[in-house]
């Protein structure tokens, strides 16, 4: 029983990994961007639901559903002032901006909010659990995963069944055509950053309400949600679920037999999902 | 007034210098043919006036205004839509998706709709649900045409549409060109095939080595004269 209880726990901790993956796959899926600044965004995001909780007196949802739009105009700011302008055949210069990036969130959080450990105050909702026959669940990794899922359901439906995504594709097929249909691969690329920083909204609340979090553990968000939109094949969204969930799972068992082990087991999970279908189980872009 | 206008038109890639001065002009509705052999300039002219490739803004007018320097979307939006060389398809959009982000960006009245232009090529009908480029040749070039019509131009740029096809196909092609003329749109054909070209054109121009070398109506000019214009004196 101890086992099913296990693997229960790791999925819903996927949706967490998947909710941190969401935006990085989408970004990435369009414009071959690797924001190294994602998982600090992530606690850019946490801290600022946090000051509405906090200082504003908000329940946190409400304070998420404020943080969301202002996300999407830093995210749209960031493509369009910064991160358009790295863009080309060269792929370090953008690599390098978002790590500047990363380093320079992490310092501004640090300095506005010192090293503390914080958590965003839920009343209750991170105590609560539902019992389900052999397993129990809490309720916040359950809200967690249901959010991954409807998260992606709309991202699909956007890529797949609208103007805006139809849009996102073909630039992402060929920019230069694309242009010569009247559609400007730059602010596609501005609205699809400002929609990843309303999934990292999302992220930040579920991870804000569910652990500690400081200035620092940005990189390591954006390492598990780097390895689940590489497991699940670039480009796909149902793949990164997959994969985060491939990541939730590896490190519930390893954590399982022994604590110590659940880091790593998540890496090793990567590692061998990598040795055995290199381009991930779902690949939907062609390079 | 004129529609479209290349005025001392120079472009090029990096170092590497295309076109050497081309004047060019096209009046509304009229079909302007420009041949001329592989490296003359030909694509180089086309992604210019598109906007792919940027120029002093007074090198192209448009009724009289300055793009030159506008980028591809402006240019689009004003009217001016290109069928690129090669057909550059989006391989995950279906057929009709690909017709239909042809038609996304400039919402202007005009006769071409989802519906008008599978009435031209029926046969895009059929296939809209496939992936754009599971087609043939000659029905990707249709979906390539197609896609440039749905903005409704006044000004179609067509480069090299009988590239690569099987002459049966081209033919099939070049049916729908006076249907496209009767829409109202002003054509630039870029062509190798001069047969081709001249039976559809008003005007032709030759250009090589970056320069027009000849400038005609179909009926006056002779082959000597193509010939000359073509590959020059030396040939």
């Amino acid at each position: 029983m101890i086992w099913i209880d296990t693997l229960v726990q790791g999925i819903l901790l996927g949706g967490l990994y998947a909710l941190f993956a969401a935006g990085l796959s989408l970004v990435f899926g369009i414009m071959r961007l690797v924001n190294l600044a994602h998982g600090d965004l992530i606690v850019f995001a946490a801290f600022g639901i946090l000051v509405g909780v906090t200082t504003l007196g908000l329940n946190p949802f409400v304070a998420a559903l404020l943080a969301a739009p202002l996300m999407f105009a830093l995210g749209w700011a960031l493509q369009r002032f910064v991160l358009n302008r790295t863009l080309g055949k060269d792929i370090l210069p953008p690599l390098l901006v978002t790590f500047g990036l990363s380093v320079a969130i992490q310092n501004g959080l640090l300095q506005a909010f010192s090293a503390d450990s914080r958590r965003i105050p839920s009343s209750g909702l991170d105590q609560a659990s539902l019992d389900l026959g052999p397993v129990t669940v809490g309720v916040a990794p359950l809200l967690t995963l249901a959010t991954a899922i409807l998260a992606i359901l709309a991202l699909n439906w956007i890529f797949y069944s609208t103007a805006l995504g139809r849009a996102f594709r073909a630039t992402s097929d060929d920019p230069v055509t694309a242009s010569l249909m009247g559609i400007s691969p730059r602010s596609v690329f501005a609205i699809a950053t400002g929609l990843a920083m309303v999934v990292v909204t999302l992220a930040a609340l579920f991870l804000g309400m569910r652990a500690n979090f400081d200035p620092s553990i940005g990189p390591a968000r954006l390492l598990y949600a780097f390895e689940a939109v590489i497991i699940g094949g670039l480009g796909s969204l149902w793949g990164t679920l997959a994969g985060g969930i491939i990541i939730g799972v590896a490190q519930t068992m390893g954590a399982a037999v022994n604590p110590e082990w659940q880091i790593l087991s998540g890496h090793v999970a990567f590692l061998a999902v990598l040795l055995l279908r290199p381009r991930g189980l779902f690949p939907r872009a062609v390079d | 007034m004129t529609l479209l206008e290349t005025r001392a038109l120079a472009a090029g890639y990096g170092q590497f210098r295309a076109l050497f001065g081309v004047d060019l002009r096209i009046e509304a509705g009229e079909t302007v043919a420009v041949i001329g052999a592989n490296g003359a300039g030909k694509t180089t002219l086309l992604r210019s006036i598109s906007g792919v490739l940027r120029s002093d803004p007074a090198q192209v007018l448009h009724r009289g205004e300055p793009i030159g320097a506008l980028p591809a979307e402006a240019i689009l939006r004003r009217g001016i839509s290109m069928v690129p060389e090669g057909r550059r398809l989006f391989p995950s959009l279906s057929v009709e998706e690909n017709l239909l982000i042809g038609g996304q960006a400039r919402r202007a009245r005009g006769p071409w709709t989802l519906g008008a232009v599978y009435d031209l090529f029926p046969i895009l009908r059929e296939r809209r649900r496939s992936p754009g480029t599971a087609l043939s040749g000659g029905q990707q070039q249709m979906v390539a045409i197609g896609r440039a019509l749905m903005s409704n131009p006044e000004l179609l740029l067509c480069d090299e549409i009988s590239l690569g096809l099987a002459p049966i196909v081209i033919r099939d092609i070049y049916a729908a060109v006076p249907h496209i003329r009767e829409s109202g749109a002003a054509i630039i054909l870029v062509e190798q095939d001069i047969g081709r070209a001249l039976s559809v054109a008003d005007r032709v121009y030759c250009m090589m080595e970056g320069r027009v070398t000849l400038h005609a109506r179909p009926s006056e000019v002779t082959r000597a004269a193509i010939h000359l214009a073509y590959f020059g004196e030396a040939a």
